[in-house]
Parts: structure tokens; sequence; C-alpha cells
């Protein structure tokens, strides 16, 4: 059978959404933990809402974070939704201090309680926000968000943010009342959307659609 | 200040979108799934479905419109009416909803929220209330589409649904509801200012001018609307831009 992406199922979230946003832009898709067809996968997501430890522990309890980190080595596209995103990274302090895949070096941090005034603001952070490229990125051209204008609007739902190490990996922030969120994190074919593409209409189906065309 | 999500709220009876006054009076207005579709299309932000009678009947029978709805519509699905446990939780998120919004059985059983939120994670778990105003600055938590008094204070079970893990609040006036008069900014205030997570307002949206309002009095995160939507009286379009005219910070949903 040819597929064109695999989601990997461990338990964890709402895939059907996940998997019916890649058929509506004409994919097969495949939804696995079993760890020959995510190796042979030319593309793969790794999804996820809820706590990040009980996301890294679904992931080694099936043996997958060792699979995802040998899959981001073969430089086809990976690319993390949401808690999926969250665990590319090296550490979170969320309920405690978890280690990630370390796919691209940061930290996982709570989204700071006030706004850049001092006010308090809503946490979780509930909202479709503008997609900014930061000064340090030249062009989005040849990557995930080649498809993408910046100001195109991504259902965000979270309260913690990763922090890359190094602000180059950052390819997309947001601003909540004035706080630097990383939307989109990159570090050579491994991606990290904090936001749902596939809860993101047209603008999230078109990124969806572009991540079909990166090999 | 962050984008105020515009949010389609879709009142379910058996297989029909229904629209009440006061959650009562039912009408039925035709099928969720075509409104679900249109809507999408326009560009809506969020959707929320309610099954009216779930809790009244003990069922819930939602799962078909929303697997149909997931299957279509690419933005985020609320579903309430009938969920009693993580299990019943677990299937409607399955079915393609992101969340799940409960009133009735929280109400019986707080540490449900707790439950859900440590399960599903708490941008999940959606507490759903009903309030009636009792006296100025007081409102008491119904069920049952505010047919049953619980004998709460809606600002005091907020609080304390949040301290559970609830992730987000959908606050229905029921005295507004229906009436197309405008929301109950002074209740939408009271929880809003009173707990740290979002707030969606419910009930009384006419014209968009209420949701100014609500927005600016009544400090809402996300605004639900129905029978404006329903009944054609406006398009999302139109809302959208008399929103950003009025001053209000709402995406563009042209790229």
């Amino acid at each position: 059978m040819s597929f064109d992406v695999v989601v990997i199922d461990y338990g964890i979230g709402n895939l059907y959404s996940v998997r019916r946003a890649f058929e509506a832009c004409g994919a097969n898709v495949v939804l696995t933990d079993d760890p020959a067809l995510i190796v042979s996968a030319p593309r793969l997501v790794l999804p996820g809402v809820g706590a990040f430890a009980d996301g890294m522990r679904g992931l080694i309890e099936r043996g997958l974070d060792s699979v995802v980190r040998e899959y981001a080595k073969s430089g086809k596209p990976l690319v993390g939704i949401c808690l999926g995103m969250q665990m590319l990274a090296t550490v979170s302090m969320e309920f405690g201090e978890h280690r990630g895949l370390n796919l691209i070096p940061g930290k996982v941090v709570r989204i700071p309680s006030t706004t850049m005034e001092g006010a308090p603001h809503k946490i979780p952070h509930i909202a479709w926000e503008a997609l900014v490229r930061p000064d340090s990125i030249q062009t989005w051209d040849n990557t995930i968000l080649a498809n993408t204008k910046p100001g195109a609007t991504m259902y965000h739902v979270h309260s913690f943010t990763v922090v890359p190490d190094d602000d180059a990996h950052r390819l997309a922030d947001c601003y909540y009342n004035g706080r630097q969120i990383s939307s989109v994190i990159r570090m050579g074919n491994v991606y990290g959307c904090q936001f749902h593409p596939e809860k993101s209409g047209r603008a999230g189906l078109a990124l969806l659609k572009r991540f079909l065309e990166m090999s | 200040m962050s984008t105020i999500r515009l949010i389609g709220r879709l009142d379910i009876k058996g297989p029909n979108l229904i629209k009440g006054i006061h959650l009562e009076g039912l009408r039925v207005i035709g099928d969720p799934q075509e409104f679900a579709r249109k809507y999408y299309e326009q560009g809506i932000d969020e959707l929320v479905y309610m099954d009216i009678v779930a809790s009244l009947y003990g069922r819930n029978s939602l799962h078909d419109i929303i697997r149909s709805a997931a299957h279509d519509v690419f933005v985020p699905l609320t579903v309430g009416g009938g969920i009693r446990s993580v299990d019943d939780a677990r299937e409607i998120l399955r079915a393609g909803a992101d969340k799940v919004a409960i009133n009735t059985a929280a109400v019986k059983r707080p540490d449900l929220i707790r439950e859900i939120a440590h399960v599903f994670g708490s941008q999940c778990m959606v507490l759903s209330i009903e309030a009636k105003c009792q006296a100025k600055d007081r409102w008491e938590v119904y069920t049952d589409n505010g047919r049953e008094r619980t004998g709460l204070d809606v600002v005091e079970w907020a609080k304390r649904a949040v301290g559970l893990g609830a992730g987000e609040i959908l606050l229905t006036s029921v005295d507004q509801e229906g009436t197309r008069k405008g929301f109950d900014c002074d209740l939408v205030r009271a929880v809003s200012d009173s707990v740290s997570v979002p707030v969606i307002a419910s009930g009384g949206m006419g014209t968009v001018e209420h949701l100014k309002q609500v927005v600016t009095d009544g400090h809402a995160d996300a605004v639900a609307m129905a029978d404006i939507l329903h009944y054609n009286r406006s398009t999302l379009a139109e809302i959208r831009s008399s929103a950003a005219a009025l001053g209000v910070s709402v995406r563009s949903d042209e790229l």
C-alpha cells in the first residue's frame, strides 16, 4: 500500500480530525504505532494534546521515542502538532521537569500569566492568532510555511510554550497580549506547530497541503 | 488585546438543529450538517453543539452528527449535553470533538471536572453554566436547560470548577437566551473577572453592537451566537467586519 503521510497513534487526542484534514488535502493517511510503518513513512506527523508527561510516556511505552529520533535523522519531513511540537524540545517544566525528544533544543515553559503591561490575562491561551515572521528569518520559501502568508491566522490552544535555545529555530511567532509565542519552530527537516492546522480552516489546510509536497 | 473568537452555537434535538427562547419553546431550524458547513465556509472560528434534551432523557445522540461535522469542518468542535463520565467524553472525542462541555453531570459530581481534565487535559474540559439572575449581581446555576435550580452561586461555582481543572467556561444567560436583546454583560463580567480561564458569552446576541458590549463591558473572551446566523440576519463576514469597525479585535479570515 502506498501512503503519503503517517500519523503516530500513541493513544492520545482526536486523531480523526488530523486524518480527515490530510484526506481533504488528497492524501492517503495511515494512523499507526507500528515502528516499521513509521520508519517507512515519506512524511511523519507527531500529534498530541494533554499533559507533556503523559504524551512522553505514551511514546516511551510503545518504544516510539527512539523511532521518532531515528526518523528525524533520515532527513524526511517531520512535524509535531501542539503537544507533539512541545515534545520535540529538550525539557518541559509542566508539572515538574520532564525530558523531551530533544530534536529542537529548547524549553517548554508556562505562558506568562500577565500581559506585557502587567495586567492578568487568560490561560489557557485560546485564540486564532496571526503568524508573524521573526526578523531573524528572511523568508518562508522552501519551508512548511511556503504557502502561508504572514498574517494568516491559526487556532492556538495551550498553556505552555516552546522557547528554542537558538532564536534561529523560531520560524513563526504570534503575540498574545504582547507576549511572544513560538507558533512554528524548525530545525532542518523537523518542524513543530503550536497551533492545530487541522482546526485552522483553509489556512491550516494550506499548510498541511504544503507539508504533503515536501520530501 | 487578543482576538475574540466568534463561535456558532448549534442546539440539537434528535437529528435537528433547533432554536428556543430562554432555552425553551423549541423550533426546528434544519439539518445541523448543512448549517455547520455553511458557517465553516463563511469562516466561523469554532462550533459548539449542545444536545439540549440529552440530560433530560439520560442520553447523548450527537455522535453521528459530530462524526459528520468532523468529516467536513476544520475548526474546533465543542460538544455538550448528556456527558456524564470520562468514557462518555472519550467516545465523543473519538467521534471528532475537540472539547466537551459539561453542566448537569458536573453539578451532580464536581470531581468529574477533575477526572476529565486529568485524562484529556484542561483545554478539553469546558464548564457549561446556565445562569439565571436572582437579584442585582447575583445569579444562580441551573441545569436541564434552565429548568432545575441548583442553589449554587454562578461566580462561586465558576471559581470552584476552574480550581478543579475546567479550562474554559461557556456561560449562557437563560434570561437573555433567544431574546436578541443583548447579553447579560454584568453576569459575563462577574464571571470573567473572577476566573483565570477564557469565558464564552452565550445568549442574547441580536446585533453586532451587543457583541461589542459583551467584549468591552462584559470582558468576554469569546462570543457564541445562534439565531443571528440561523435566521440569516447577518452573515459571518458582515459580523466580522462590523465588529472590527466597532473596534473589537477579531481575526481576519482573508489569508
